[in-house]
């Protein structure tokens, strides 16, 4: 995106005329208006643009579950810590996964600079990080449908190389399950959704057509500018004040009606629908993905023998809460004393998606 | 004989070929009329009250557009002195030498250090080197110690700060970080971008003459003027500050950058930049004092003191909305400065 639009995407003399809109919207709305934003992205956009403090009163803004290290359990950073203490394994991730506690608070950081855990920024880093390695190499796949293709391709590449070294930990999730469990919720206090812009660039809009049916909620497509955030929260509210749920996307320079077909080939080549444990959430049906029967001999949780997930919080954490928008960051007893960006007690204040570091750095409300 | 064309381990033993790098090399480039022999310690005379201050610079790479870490160094430490209203008089300059570093190198950062200490009129008075072993050091590393003599009685200090004082910044931001990053990682978009390593000590001296208007001045490195103001706040206390995202100066490839790396140009490192706390009635000679200097001449006023809440910086952002300004947290960038 060049530079002067992005510039224009945050200009308040564009802002004020949606901004209008959106009051009087919101004065049509009887009460709150619940808006979950679903992706992390979104968060931390909405956070550092300030959009959130320019709402009226009764339009409240909650964080989702759209944030892959998160949902991920804890016992996936207790599992990847075995594989590093049993075997002679080396550990390919993402940064902001290492330094996200076990269930016993250690992490995988603390192997950084011993040679078993490295650091990568793309997935295609992982190729050569195996090529040059003697032994198994397991690369840590978290991650939506946004990044799932890229892992999913790198992995191809490799197998094409003729690399056998490599593994792949999947935990990866996909988000249309995620928003079907909390629509399904039986306590359910949400009347729309954002939905999130770079998962739709890969999904398009039928994955969440469920949305449109009975019991279903307003789900618009959003970008991540000032502006494009200002229009999705307009168009999402329109709709709740008109008692629509419709599926609508406001992204439209990036999102297209069909998504990607290409990446998810890609991604359909290498893997099949499980269900998935998901922190705070629990089993939802079919919301993971893991390397299909061709593959498997690649599925590091199936060739280490590694146990299956399981859900247990730190004692006094309330990130469950936080990722199902039932609970305010500033609500939990730790927030900003024992836990923090530096001393992260749960994985919503590690990771710079996460609800609560976007909160502890931004501020909540207006300040 | 000749300096050999790399550093080795003897050059640090403290015996011939010490004797030879630091005589023929190292001394007759920094020596001055107040360095005039190779003694173990060296005598000055500075009336009144004296500044001190000390920083070490480890940047990576050594030589980057705009300057190298003998500019760095000279320029980083005498604005250190200058910004808490003291003329930078001498320095001391400590090398930390890695075995291999080309002799050459050494020579251009030296050059570096004398015309920087004369562009800033300061004098080298004491210098050490040491060597350490290939792979235990990243080329050069460069300690300086500066001293200062106080332009007048008035102290400048976080406290001085008060309800409605103007807050000022004397540049554009943003440069010298995204610069070091640029060439670290080849970025195309860094062809252009340079470092605005410069010397302060003009700027302050003329808002020095302000008088009791003049609250408080630093200068923006680590961390980034949204450091600075985070810092003023905590130290004082009392104030908060609310700041206009987009009141500060940033140039077009700068913005360009920042935005292809998502990175928030209030947050990267300076080496020419301040903020200035003045009282309201003096923030527009303030400005103009600061605009008179080329490097002060995109100076503008970025905020306000505020009590409503303290400790706290508060940004409105480019689309108006409000949020916290924090500090910068995680490692932006290792061996910056």
């Amino acid at each position: 995106m060049s530079s002067l639009l992005r510039q224009s995407l945050q200009d308040r003399r564009l802002a004020a005329p949606l901004l209008e809109e959106i009051r009087k919207t919101a004065a049509d709305i009887p009460g709150n208006a619940r808006v979950m934003e679903v992706c992390g992205t979104h968060t931390v956009a909405i956070r550092r643009s300030g959009v959130h403090s320019l709402l009226p009163d009764n339009i409240l803004l909650v964080s989702g579950p759209g944030c892959p290290v998160c949902v991920t359990p804890t016992s996936y950073i207790d599992n990847a810590l075995h594989l590093l203490e049993t075997t002679k394994a080396t550990i390919v991730s993402f940064g902001d996964m290492l330094k996200v506690p076990g269930s016993d608070g250690r992490n995988l950081a603390g192997y950084l600079g011993r040679g078993r855990v490295r650091i990568v920024y793309s997935p295609a880093e992982m190729l050569p990080i195996a090529r040059e390695s003697a032994e198994a190499v397991v690369f840590l796949a978290i991650g939506f449908e946004t990044t799932i293709p890229t892992v999913a391709a790198a992995f191809l590449q490799a197998r094409r190389a003729g690399i056998e070294n490599l593994f792949l930990y999947t935990a990866f999730k996909t988000v249309p399950p995620a928003l079907r469990a909390l629509l399904d919720s039986p306590d359910r206090n949400l009347d729309g959704f954002l939905l999130p812009g770079h998962v739709s660039v890969i999904i398009g809009e039928q994955p969440y057509l469920f949305l449109e049916k009975r019991g279903g909620v307003p789900g618009v497509i959003t970008g991540f500018e000032p502006l494009d955030l200002l229009q999705g929260i307009s168009a999402v509210l329109k709709q709740i004040a008109r008692g629509q749920q419709r599926v609508e996307n406001t992204y439209t320079r990036a999102v297209r009606s069909g998504g990607n077909p290409k990446a998810r080939e890609i991604m359909e080549q290498l893997l099949e629908p499980v269900d998935a444990l998901w922190r705070g959430f629990g089993r939802i049906p079919a919301s993971g993905l893991v390397l299909n029967q061709a593959f498997r001999d690649a599925d590091a949780q199936l060739q280490f023998s590694l146990p299956p997930l399981r859900n247990v919080e730190p004692p006094g954490c309330l990130c469950a809460q936080v990722l199902q928008g039932r609970v305010l960051p500033a609500e939990c007893s730790l927030f900003g004393k024992r836990c923090t960006p530096e001393t992260p007690v749960g994985p919503c204040m590690v990771s710079s998606e996460g609800t609560c570091a976007a909160s502890f750095r931004y501020g909540d409300a207006e300040p | 004989m000749s300096i050999s064309e790399r550093i080795t381990l003897e050059h640090g033993s403290g015996g011939a070929l010490s004797r030879q790098l630091t005589e023929q090399l190292i001394y007759p480039i920094l020596s001055n009329d107040a360095y005039r022999e190779l003694a173990d310690a060296t005598d000055f005379e500075i009336p009144g009250r004296t500044f001190i201050t000390t920083d070490t610079y480890v940047v990576d790479p050594v030589f980057f557009p705009g300057g190298d870490i003998g500019t760095l160094g000279v320029f980083g430490t005498c604005n250190d002195l200058a910004v808490c209203g003291a003329r930078p008089r001498y320095l001391t300059v400590g090398l930390v030498l890695e075995e291999g570093f080309p002799t050459a190198d050494l020579r251009r950062v030296l050059e570096s250090v004398r015309a920087s200490a004369e562009q800033a009129e300061v004098r080298v008075i004491s210098g050490d080197t040491k060597v350490v072993p290939s792979g235990k050091g990243g080329g050069i590393f460069l300690n300086t110690t500066g001293v200062g003599e106080a332009l007048g009685d008035h102290l400048l200090s976080v406290n001085n700060i008060k309800e409605g004082d103007s807050v000022l910044v004397s540049g554009p931001v943003g440069s010298h970080g995204l610069a070091i990053l640029a060439i670290r990682e080849g970025l195309k978009i860094g062809a252009t971008l340079q470092s605005d390593c410069a010397p302060l000590f003009p700027l302050c001296e003329a808002l020095y003459a302000l008088g009791g208007s003049l609250r408080f001045m630093r200068d923006a490195t680590r961390g980034g003027v949204a450091a600075v103001l985070n810092e003023a706040v905590a130290e004082n206390r009392k104030c908060g500050m609310e700041i206009q995202e987009t009141a500060f100066p940033i140039s077009g490839t700068v913005a360009a950058a920042s935005d292809l790396l998502g990175l928030n140009p209030l947050e990267i490192a300076n080496e020419g930049v301040m903020i200035a706390v003045v009282a309201p009635k003096a923030a527009a000679e303030a400005l103009s004092r600061l605009r008179s200097f080329q490097t002060g001449r995109e100076a503008c006023q970025v905020g306000v003191v505020s009590v409503r809440h303290p400790g706290r910086v508060i940004l409105e952002t480019a689309v108006g909305g409000r949020r916290i300004l924090d500090l910068p947290r995680g490692l932006l960038l290792p061996r910056i400065c």
